[in-house]
């Protein structure tokens, strides 16, 4: 990618960013539900909460809301959660260091078992362990992130209680933490016992994120390299001595890699949307599990918050993505 | 010294997928030191077969049933998996069909052409690089510098099969089997590769099995030629004896069936379905399976 395709793609995120905030904020004054409905005592009278609705401004005309909410957005002011009382910036700034790590986790999880099974695969064609491996790996790919969430809260969380079930971290502890991503702070100031602790709560939302795109990252790259493998240039590595495993990873990996990182792209963004059910599952005190409060409480300027930094990560991910797969083959780097 | 370099004896094939069909049917031929060996025949001819067997690379779809293949007097069929690995890459080696998909589309040509030196002799990186540089000098590649920092999608079709042959004889090898290796490529570079390969090959004092099926590229090139048909050696001579005196019908047909240069308009001869009948009752096939 060049620099001027990136500044397109820029460009592009900008629109696209403008055009989810007007569906975002269109679609939920669609929906019915009242936001102040939620908040008001059952005391109230009708003048009580015509002039709470002046208050958050929700008596104005729908262009009149969007202008003010959008125009405040443009200065980096998200407004007030109406259920929290609170910065909606502040409190997705809070959130949303919890959801990364997570996030983050389950890709390099997924992606790193996803890769050495497909590698393993790989070198044992033709042998009795390639259609069993294919074959667990369908049972796998079959299985959706909240039902992994559900199995292994009962698997090892009840039967064989080796992980905490729910929450980030012991409060117990009661480390002191100056940002909020936990997890990085407590591997760089070596703060063993929290880091153990902080693994220790996200193995299971991870593997319950992490274990569907390692499936989908063994089918698809284990095709890609068998495409690879039977190409000439690994035979003739193959006669001048290489060997099997230097084969796949140097010979075949980097032409084959193209399809699944495009792949992982999308299921990124598909992960992070699954963070919302199983943050919820597990307590995890993500920005998933606060947007599911946020709906619930028809907590209008905190889901529109929400739904942009999402959509602000989805296209991030893609971009990323294609400087990635443009680094990764030289000629789809020269082409543009 | 009297032994030949390659002698197959007897050499036969079956494809097991396609119900036991013989491939190759009791094939013998020798190679002296530094011959050039043309193995010809349409496809299913089994030359392929051949080139595959002396590089031990035969699909598991192909079961040698009998004979050998004796390189420097050791029997490649027999040989345990290491040994054999030894000689490959090494004392034999292989100029790849087609250029296109031979190099790696991901690595540097300096990578891709070092691996033998590097894995096979030994060498440190410097060392290699200096003999790379060499290499491309002797394939008659210009700014072989910035060649070798390049990728095989910079460099075109005829540039990257004098990248092979540079490859292919790295490691002074004492045979190089050489898989179609023009079929690829423009007519006018097909003519500088083939040059190319014989010159390369008399500097070495290498041996080449040029696998093809096209003769005029065998009178080009080859010392002697291999006629095979289904299988089965039709004809084995010194190329000019085969190409002005053929002895089968089959060969006749062939040398009638190319192209001649002197007489555009006299348009081609397709091999009569007679010479077929011939052909395969001599072998003892029922009908003709293509």
């Amino acid at each position: 990618m060049t620099a001027s395709d990136l500044l397109n793609r820029l460009f592009m995120a900008v629109l696209t960013l403008l055009g989810v905030a007007v569906i975002v904020f269109c679609l939920l004054r669609i929906v019915p539900g009242d936001p102040i409905a939620m908040m008001i005592s059952p005391s109230a009278t009708p003048a009580d909460i015509a002039a709470l609705r002046a208050h958050y401004g929700l008596d104005l005309g729908l262009p009149q809301q969007f202008g003010i909410w959008f125009m405040d957005v443009l200065k980096g002011n998200f407004g007030t959660s109406i259920s929290q009382r609170r910065d909606v910036m502040e409190l997705i700034g809070e959130r949303l260091p919890a959801t990364l790590e997570l996030a983050f986790a389950a890709l390099v999880f997924g992606v790193l078992a996803g890769g050495v099974i497909a590698t393993l695969g790989t070198l044992a064609r033709r042998t009795a362990l390639d259609p069993a491996l294919d074959f667990i790996n369908g049972l796998f790919l079959a299985v959706p992130d909240f039902v992994w969430a559900l199995a292994l809260v009962l698997l090892l969380g009840v039967f064989w209680p080796v992980f905490p079930l729910s929450g980030r971290i012991d409060p117990t502890l009661s480390t002191y933490f100056h940002t909020d991503f936990y997890l990085i702070e407590s591997l760089v100031t070596l703060k063993f016992a929290a880091f153990g602790d902080l693994i220790a709560h996200m193995i299971m939302p991870m593997l319950a994120l992490g274990l569907p795109l390692a499936a989908i990252v063994v089918r698809t790259l284990k095709e890609a390299l068998a495409e690879a493998m039977v190409q000439d240039y690994v035979l003739l590595a193959r006669l001048k001595g290489m060997s099997p495993l230097r084969l796949v990873l140097q010979e075949a990996l980097r032409n084959a890699v193209g399809p699944t990182l495009t792949l992982t792209g999308v299921q990124f963004t598909f992960m992070i949307g699954g963070t919302v059910i199983v943050e919820r599952i597990f307590s995890y005190p993500g920005l998933g599990n606060m947007a599911i409060d946020a709906v619930i409480n028809r907590d209008l300027p905190l889901i529109q918050g929400i739904v942009l930094t999402f959509g602000a990560i989805f296209i991030l991910v893609n971009i990323l993505v294609d400087l990635i797969a443009g680094w990764l083959n030289p000629r789809g780097a020269a082409h543009g | 010294m009297t032994q030949p370099l390659v002698a197959i004896e007897g050499l036969s094939a079956i494809s097991t997928r396609d119900g036991g069909a013989p491939v190759l049917r009791d094939v013998s031929l020798t190679l002296e030191k530094g011959e050039v060996r043309g193995l010809v025949g349409e496809s299913g001819a089994g030359k392929s077969t051949i080139a595959k067997a002396l590089l031990g690379i035969l699909p598991s779809t192909v079961k040698v049933t009998g004979g050998f293949i004796r390189f420097e007097g050791r029997d490649l069929l027999a040989m345990p998996r290491r040994e054999l690995s030894d000689i490959m890459g090494r004392d034999i080696t292989l100029i790849p069909q087609d250029p296109q998909t031979a190099l790696n589309p991901a690595r540097r040509i300096e990578a891709q052409l070092t691996d033998g030196l590097r894995l096979k002799l030994g060498m440190g990186k410097g060392q290699a690089h200096e003999r790379a540089l060499q290499l491309l000098d002797e394939v008659q590649i210009r700014n072989p510098k910035r060649v070798l920092a390049a990728y095989p999608h910079e460099l075109s079709g005829g540039m990257r099969q004098r990248i092979l042959i540079a490859s292919a004889f790295a490691l002074n090898p004492k045979l190089v089997v050489a898989d179609e290796p023009t079929t690829a490529l423009d007519v006018t570079v097909q003519k500088e590769i083939l040059r190319l390969i014989r010159r390369m090959q008399e500097a070495h004092g290498t041996a080449v099995i040029f696998v093809t099926h096209d003769l005029g590229v065998v009178a080009k090139i080859c010392d002697r030629v291999t006629l095979l048909y289904a299988g089965k050696v039709i004809e084995d001579g010194a190329t000019a004896d085969m190409l002005t005196q053929p002895k089968h019908i089959y060969t006749s047909a062939l040398i009638a069936a190319g192209p001649r240069y002197d007489r555009p308009n006299a348009g081609l001869e397709p091999v009569p379905e007679a010479v077929f009948r011939q052909l395969r009752a001599e072998i003892g096939i029922a009908e003709r399976r293509v």
